[in-house]
């Protein structure tokens, strides 16, 4: 590994006192209600809860504030929440669409500037350094991973290689003829990047690559080690969605102990999926932002979806803003047994911990008397079969174990036959909940 | 001299046990002897048949999964504590015996034996003056019935 990296800050304002911090959130959350108002879908949901720009006294006002979902950005098609003059429009961008139409987001000239400074903040705050060329393999187009990160390399001064997505043989040429120092990419596409360097015959720590600046999905320590182990780079995590601004919302410094949110640019909650009720800090909940600073398509209380925990607690680094754990699934997902919030996420983490690769299960619920029971059912891979039945039962055993230690609460483990879990369209399917049959 | 099993791995629900044995019937394989580990939840099928390679192929052809371990096979002195001076002689080399069972078929009362060391259990065994039966004197126990 290389030497620890010195500790730099891009902008002083992550090192905002908490005062200072306090203030400006204010200020510039009423400033955001002030120009939502031009929105016909904000105005009317201000006026229900009776929310003027006079009325934010500090930023925990933000819980006077209607929550948005995705489904508000889709009735909004295509550019409905804009708050601007069409005029004004630097830039759109969308996601990705996966289910059914794409939903857009806008920029003025000035979101833009802020957002590469957002993008600016993390890279440099893991390391990019204006004598660094980074290669960027996201897609370039509709995205925001491609172009936010490049803005933000070349606000930072480096250098950029925008190399876009796919042809991963030819990705593997530019990284061994122009030597970049930095990977920007997925995390499961940089492990696609090494698998298809070391099939060519090049060893990925040969490529001289020094750090990693992976997001776009979520991804595990586990996975970060692989990373890490695979090119000899220490590697990053950064979070961000289009709807809140893109990639920058959030980013790990040298600490690495969690991402610092820029909350002098967003005000961050982490809620109770169902109750919508803040959680304590250290407690997995649903993230939401509010947006302090967008012009273009300001947002205010977005449900990301996303579940994370968040760290009060100071940094070594000095930056004071809040951070966020690792997505660790999302609250869709989410499945409440026996008054516990459960994860699929969180079994495949026990699973991860037990045979080293995520195999296929199943979590089914069902409520036969009065209790929940939750049974996990893991399919066993051919190598993990052993004859003797004192190893399957200890293999079961330790399945058990770690489910209990992740989730804290007891399932059922049972293994079942390879590939007689059902798969559908590729996806396995993960929960089967009975209990909703009989609602 | 050692002789080859399958061990497939089975849930515990109805007509997970047909299935292996529907295979193996319609590859034309004839089971020479069997014996069912259970637990609650899942079983351990052990098989032998004469051509274990064959076995092997056909059931992982339909998805089951298999292991190939190896027993040894010895006839029992077919009188009191015939089977205690067998065991004995695991004892002395300090071996456990894992599991075991009949072979159900020949003129001999044998018993298949798997342990944690097959070469060393079949060292330790002949050393007790046991007699092992060779895979090959064992099947052809079978054909000649």
């Amino acid at each position: 590994m290389n030497a620890p990296l010195e500790n730099r800050l891009f902008d002083p304002a992550e090192a905002l006192p908490a005062d200072a911090l306090r203030s400006l959130q204010t200020r510039r959350l009423a400033e955001t209600v002030a120009r939502v108002s031009r929105v016909p879908f904000y105005r009317e949901a201000l006026a229900r809860v009776g929310v003027t720009p006079e009325s934010i006294r500090s930023p925990d006002d933000v819980r006077r504030l209607p929550f948005t979902v995705k489904d508000d950005l889709r009735r909004n098609y295509p550019l409905g929440l804009l708050a601007v003059p069409r005029a004004e429009v630097a830039r759109v961008h969308g996601s990705s669409g996966t289910t059914g139409k794409p939903t857009f987001v806008a920029y003025t000239r000035k979101d833009l500037e802020g957002w590469s400074g957002l993008c600016a903040r993390f890279l440099v705050a893991g390391g990019l350094r204006p004598e660094h060329l980074v290669h960027v393999a996201f897609g370039y187009g509709l995205f925001t991973g491609g172009f936010g990160l490049h803005q933000g390399i070349e606000r930072v001064g480096a250098g950029v290689i925008p190399a876009a997505g796919g042809n991963t043989p030819r990705q593997v040429m530019l990284l061994r003829d122009l030597r970049p120092e930095v990977l920007v990419c997925t995390p499961s596409y940089a492990l696609h990047v090494a698998e298809v360097a070391r099939a060519e015959g090049t060893d990925p720590r040969d490529l001289g690559l020094r750090l990693g600046h992976f997001g776009g999905e979520p991804w595990t320590e586990e996975m970060r080690l692989a990373i890490e182990g695979e090119f000899g780079i220490a590697a990053f995590n950064n979070y961000g969605l289009s709807e809140v601004v893109g990639p920058g919302v959030s980013g790990e410094c040298a600490a690495r102990g969690g991402m610092h949110v820029a909350e002098d640019h967003f005000v961050v909650e982490c809620v109770e999926p169902v109750s919508l009720e803040p959680v304590p800090d250290g407690v997995v909940g649903e993230l939401v932002f509010t947006s302090l600073t967008k012009e273009a398509m300001p947002i205010l209380r977005y449900r990301t979806r996303d579940l994370a925990a968040l760290d009060r607690s100071p940094c070594p680094c000095g930056r004071t803003g809040v951070r966020m754990g690792r997505v660790v699934g999302r609250s869709d997902d989410m499945l409440i047994i026996r008054g516990v919030n459960v994860f699929p996420s969180q079994v495949e983490e026990a699973l991860l911990r037990v045979e080293g690769a995520a195999p296929h299960y199943l979590i089914e619920v069902a409520r036969p008397g009065t209790l929940d029971e939750a049974v996990v059912k893991v399919e066993i891979r051919p190598r993990d079969f052993s004859d003797e039945m004192r190893q399957m039962v200890d293999l079961r055993d330790r399945i058990d174990h770690e489910i209990h230690s992740v989730t804290g609460i007891r399932m059922k483990v049972e293994l079942v036959a390879p590939n007689t879990i059902t798969r559908s369209e590729g996806k396995a399917r993960r929960v089967l909940d009975h209990r909703k049959e009989r609602r | 001299m050692k002789i080859r099993q399958l061990s497939l791995f089975l849930e515990n629900r109805p007509g997970q046990l047909r299935v292996p044995c529907k295979i193996l019937g319609d590859a034309g394989i004839d089971v020479l002897t069997m014996s069912l580990a259970d637990t609650q939840q899942f079983g351990i099928l052990r098989l032998v048949v004469k051509d274990s390679e064959a076995a092997k192929k056909a059931l992982e052809a339909q998805g089951v999964v298999v292991n190939l371990t190896e027993l040894l096979a010895v006839d029992v002195p077919d009188r009191p504590g015939g089977l205690a001076s067998v065991l004995e002689g695991f004892e002395k080399a300090g071996l456990s015996v894992e599991y075991m069972y009949p072979f159900a078929r020949g003129p001999r009362a044998t018993l298949l034996f798997r342990v944690e060391d097959p070469e060393r259990a079949e060292k330790a065994l002949s050393q007790h003056g046991v007699q092992l039966v060779p895979a090959a004197e064992l099947l052809a126990r079978t054909a000649a019935r």
